[in-house]
């Protein structure tokens, strides 16, 4: 039935149709979305699940003995199960729901790195990432005297990977590498990449934010020690995030923060922890936000991610070629291994002027710097135009962005 | 294209930013800043040469930025030079209170026809920053705010 589905999505689906933003006009022209890197439109199933749960059970999680409280409990936690089996993680233990891939982030570089560093200690990073996946580190670096090690990047912007292997060594303590770059859509070998800093005992984070919306992820085959993403970015809301951790290492930590939930016991002398993953989620959570998030999966799995992967990198393929075509066009980011971003400038057009007017052709691209400064300085430019496909674009969508940058070159001649 | 369009790319703004004038350093500046739109990440560095009687008697800048930050940086520098120090400072307050709100208490006292060429980006709320951002320059290297300046 599944495989059955699959086909059908690549002859000629019918994705498009379940997400309600992408019916209308913009500027009076049907609107193009081409914008899904920055954050992905929600299918109306995510909206009414949502909606649902506010309309019929809104209540606190964890908390009451009441009905409401355990539907609301029932319904997140049955998240957290959905998001552990997308994943194939071994333990629900090991699924820390977070507000975001940066706060997921912000978590290991106090709770794992902080009381670990010192003065000749080494976080290890690359040049390709966005500032969720650099700042964090930069800030546990200031804190502990630790040094913060970024390995280069070529002008395809791949990741120097014999250059990455040189970089490792006993004192770094942990690397932080993005699974697919933001900016130039790079699927870096995690794997491999993986399997070198076990040999310094390296611990690893994959910053998945644009990894898991677009390909099927294996936390277990990558064998990461902490995998970080957005629920924002897979056709969940916004404000809903997971850090997937090894339970052996979510059990050494400190927590993250301090609040309800978070404990067992509280007295003024001393403060039991709750055990994993509620050590690490103090507060009410976003649960309307998770809730989706595990209808968003639901979504993923019923048209399955080798369908969705599938489709994608044929329609990639079509994009890239024809931005190719563009008179006047410069690809930025042009590694082997690409996933649905492509970055670009046209002429000497400024990119900034370039978004005003796609956007008034109703054509919807992120401008600028990405949110990571260093892949625009690596390649001396102040930003670029992106265009970022999902799985609700078509090869139509496509040539009204290759029309529109016509237009641009029209007004710019 | 759409009348908007053509009234936020009028021809004159697309001259002044593929020909810019006073572009490039200025080695006898007095006065320099910096504005940054942490938007989109574009810069540009105002040099200002305040004469001793206070007026400006020379300007340029100097960055990369999109065709309105470009432009407006250009008509700000062809604008400033040669006006008292005060008179600079009214234009800040009356072209920004313009651009943002569409009309300005301020009178600077000086003639800014050709900065009406910039309204076109009124109907471009994403846009107004890139056409406020060399005011903030001048507005700092003026000492009125700390550089670098903020489109914020």
């Amino acid at each position: 039935m599944k495989e059955a589905h699959a086909i059908a999505g690549v002859a000629g689906n019918n994705w498009r149709a379940d997400f309600p933003a992408l019916d209308q006009l913009v500027h009076g022209q049907p609107l193009v979305y081409l914008d899904t890197a920055a954050s992905a439109q929600q299918p109306s199933s995510v909206i009414d699940t949502v909606a649902k749960y506010q309309r019929e059970d809104h209540a606190n999680v964890h908390r009451g003995v009441h009905t409401l409280s355990h539907r609301a409990t029932d319904a997140y936690e049955g998240a957290r199960d959905r998001i552990c089996k997308f994943i194939n993680a071994p333990s629900r233990r090991e699924i820390v729901l977070t507000s975001g891939t940066t706060e997921s982030i912000n978590l290991v570089a106090q709770s794992y790195c902080r009381p670990r560093l010192g003065p000749g200690d080494k976080i290890l990073i690359t040049h390709l990432e966005h500032h969720a996946n650099i700042v964090p580190w930069q800030l546990v670096c200031e804190q502990t005297g630790a040094a913060l090690v970024v390995a280069p990047i070529n002008d395809r912007g791949e990741i120097e990977l014999e250059h990455l292997y040189d970089l490792m060594d006993d004192d770094v303590c942990l690397m932080a590498i993005g699974h697919v770059s933001n900016a130039l859509g790079t699927i870096n070998p995690v794997r491999d990449i993986i399997e070198r800093a076990r040999q310094y005992d390296i611990t690893v984070l994959v910053d998945g934010a644009q990894g898991v919306p677009h390909m099927p992820v294996d936390v277990q085959d990558i064998d990461c020690d902490f995998y970080a993403f957005s629920g924002h970015k897979m056709f969940g809301p916004t404000g809903t995030g997971v850090l997937f951790g090894k339970e052996d290492l979510l059990e050494a930590m400190p927590p993250y923060q301090g609040g309800g939930d978070m404990i067992l016991e509280v007295s003024f002398e001393k403060t039991i922890y709750n055990e994993l993953p509620y050590k690490f989620e103090a507060g009410t959570p976003n649960i309307s936000g998770v809730i989706g998030l595990g209808a968003a999966i639901d979504y993923l799995q019923r048209i399955g991610m080798q369908a969705i992967a599938a489709y994608e990198a044929e329609l990639y393929g079509y994009l890239v070629e024809s931005l190719r075509q563009v008179d006047g066009i410069r690809l930025i980011g042009e590694g082997a291994e690409r996933a649905s971003v492509q970055s670009f400038l046209l002429d000497d057009i400024h990119a900034h002027d370039l978004g005003t007017i796609l956007d008034h052709q109703g054509v919807a691209i992120r401008t600028g710097h990405h949110c990571a400064m260093p892949v625009m300085q690596r390649f001396g430019i102040a930003g670029t135009a992106r265009a970022s496909i999902s799985l609700y674009n078509n090869r139509e969508d496509v040539d009204r962005l290759v029309a529109a940058l016509a237009k641009a070159k029209e007004i710019f001649a | 294209m759409s009348a908007g369009l053509q009234a936020m790319y009028k021809e004159l703004i697309l001259d002044h930013a593929s020909n810019p004038r006073h572009f490039g350093a200025l080695e006898s500046a007095t006065h320099t800043a910096d504005a940054i739109n942490p938007l989109c990440g574009d810069k540009l560095r105002l040099y200002l040469e305040i004469s001793a009687d206070n007026q400006i008697a020379n300007s340029s800048f100097e960055g990369s930025g999109c065709a309105i930050s470009m432009a407006s940086a250009s008509l700000l520098t062809d604008t400033v030079t040669g006006l008292p120090v005060a008179m600079a400072e009214a234009c800040f307050e009356s072209v920004t209170a313009r651009l943002i709100h569409g009309e300005s208490a301020t009178d600077p006292g000086v003639s800014l026809a050709r900065l009406e060429a910039l309204d076109g980006v009124r109907k471009f709320p994403a846009r107004v920053k890139c056409a406020t951002l060399a005011w903030h320059a001048l507005h700092a290297a003026l000492g009125n705010e700390p550089t670098p300046a903020t489109t914020e």
